[in-house]
């Protein structure tokens, strides 16, 4: 090992940093901190011991013996604290680099899928047509699917940089209630948003909220059975702004409750109406809003209907 | 009146040329049937050091450019594109699958155009932003 390495060794801040964990948590610091108890242990046991024994050699040696119990233990710690930063980083790495490779051939298959669509190399038949439609809805699930992991992975790495602007909540909420149009349609699901005040705009992320406001009218669609229906509120509460949706669809079983915002968790009963979904997008949503300096939140009961709420600041 | 047809159609002058720095062969492919019905020449290049080269001397009206690229990144072709002063003008929209905010920022300072996510956008919509960055 040549001077720089040891350097590079001894170099607490920059090793911690490698595991993107707060310095309280970093295997290196807490071995720094640990020898520095041990060596003030082994003072306070050597003025104790001169205080009360005679022989200084019996001091000493239990003097040591101490000191070399706690250097022990304090080695076993903090090794497997650093095994465990290091698998905690490898798996996200892992999740980053696999959605990565993962995503080059879906945009090509993508792209393929629309210019065979277009008939721009030859006019398709009605019957093909549709087999292409399932093709390209199949890309997007996966596309969506790579695209909440690469997001679970910048969450869990603390990547997940926020890009502040003024906008107004509301605009927000009609768009992408615009843009849910078809699918509420095609489920039969009534969509209805009401702002009772004039809001002021808020300043924070708008394609993370974006985000999560998405996620949440996707699950009220999706979960809520045939001639549903789903009440949007958005209202002014002291220093935030508060979201509400409720659906009255299947409801989430009481056991299932306090699981809900855990990644991959996927209730049973919703098992029953719908197969898809990653149980991703909650835990997202979660990971957010919390980034946001908001709160999120439910109330459900089962077969009656959910109500999700969030709030976020408004500055 | 039609379109002019075969060599007056080549060699007509407001026909476009574009520059595509990509190294998958299938979205080459795939870019080139799709822009066959409109009046752009698609030129082809498989990795950076060739994508560098054909800019200077072919002098392409807009260069589309993936980042991670085979012998050049795609971020040191842009940095060498805005350095030369005969590849400087060129528009770059690039064209690519990273989307972390870091890699967004260096690519805009570097003097790119445009900055797209492949997984978010349509070939329809891709070719409406060549569009507008030739000012269509």
């Amino acid at each position: 090992m040549n001077l720089k390495k040891i350097g590079e060794q001894l170099n607490i801040i920059e090793q911690c940093k490698k595991y993107k964990i707060p310095l309280w948590e970093c295997p290196q610091f807490l071995f720094l901190l640990m020898g520095i108890l041990i060596i003030v242990t082994a003072i306070t046991a050597y003025l104790i011991g001169i205080h009360y024994l005679v022989d200084p050699l019996l001091v000493a040696f239990i003097v040591l013996l101490i000191t070399a119990f706690l250097l022990i233990i304090a080695f076993s710690i903090t090794r497997s604290f650093e095994r465990l930063a290091e698998a905690n980083r490898l798996k996200s790495e892992f999740i980053s680099i696999v959605s990565h490779q993962l995503r080059t051939p879906l945009s090509n298959l993508n792209w393929v899928t629309e210019l065979l669509m277009s008939g721009k190399l030859g006019n398709i038949e009605v019957n093909q047509l549709e087999y292409f439609k399932i093709l390209k809805e199949n890309t997007a699930r996966m596309q969506s699917l790579v695209s909440d992991l690469l997001t679970v992975s910048r969450i869990e790495t603390a990547r997940l940089p926020l890009r502040k602007t003024v906008f107004s909540i509301e605009d927000l909420v009609r768009d992408l209630i615009s843009k849910f149009e078809p699918f509420a349609k095609g489920s039969k699901v009534k969509i209805n948003f009401e702002v009772k005040e004039s809001l002021p705009r808020i300043f924070n992320d708008s394609n993370q909220l974006r985000q999560v406001i998405d996620n949440l009218l996707d699950n009220a669609i999706r979960y809520t059975r045939d001639n549903g229906e789903i009440e949007i509120k958005i209202s002014k509460k002291a220093k935030n702004i508060y979201f509400e949706i409720k659906d009255n669809g299947v409801g989430i079983p009481k056991k299932d409750q306090k699981y809900i915002f855990q990644k991959f968790f996927r209730s049973e009963n919703v098992l029953k109406y719908q197969t898809q979904g990653s149980g991703l997008g909650l835990y997202i949503s979660k990971a957010i809003i919390e980034r946001l300096g908001g709160k999120i939140g439910f109330k459900s009961q089962e077969g009656i209907g959910s109500t999700f709420w969030f709030t976020i600041p408004i500055e | 009146m039609g379109r002019p047809s075969g060599l007056l159609y080549q060699l007509n002058k407001n026909m476009k040329k574009i520059l595509f720095i990509e190294d998958e062969t299938a979205l080459q492919k795939t870019f080139s049937d799709f822009l066959k019905g409109e009046d752009y020449e698609m030129i082809p290049a498989l990795d950076g050091e060739t994508g560098l080269k054909l800019a200077k001397s072919k002098k392409p009206d807009l260069i589309l450019l993936d980042l991670i690229l085979p012998k050049l990144h795609g971020f040191e072709v842009l940095k060498k594109l805005k350095e030369n002063k005969e590849t400087k003008d060129i528009p770059v929209i690039v064209l690519t699958n990273l989307e972390g905010m870091t890699d967004i920022d260096r690519a805009i300072e570097l003097g790119a155009t445009t900055y797209l996510v492949k997984a978010n956008y349509t070939l329809e919509e891709v070719v409406d932003k060549i569009k507008k960055a030739l000012g269509q």
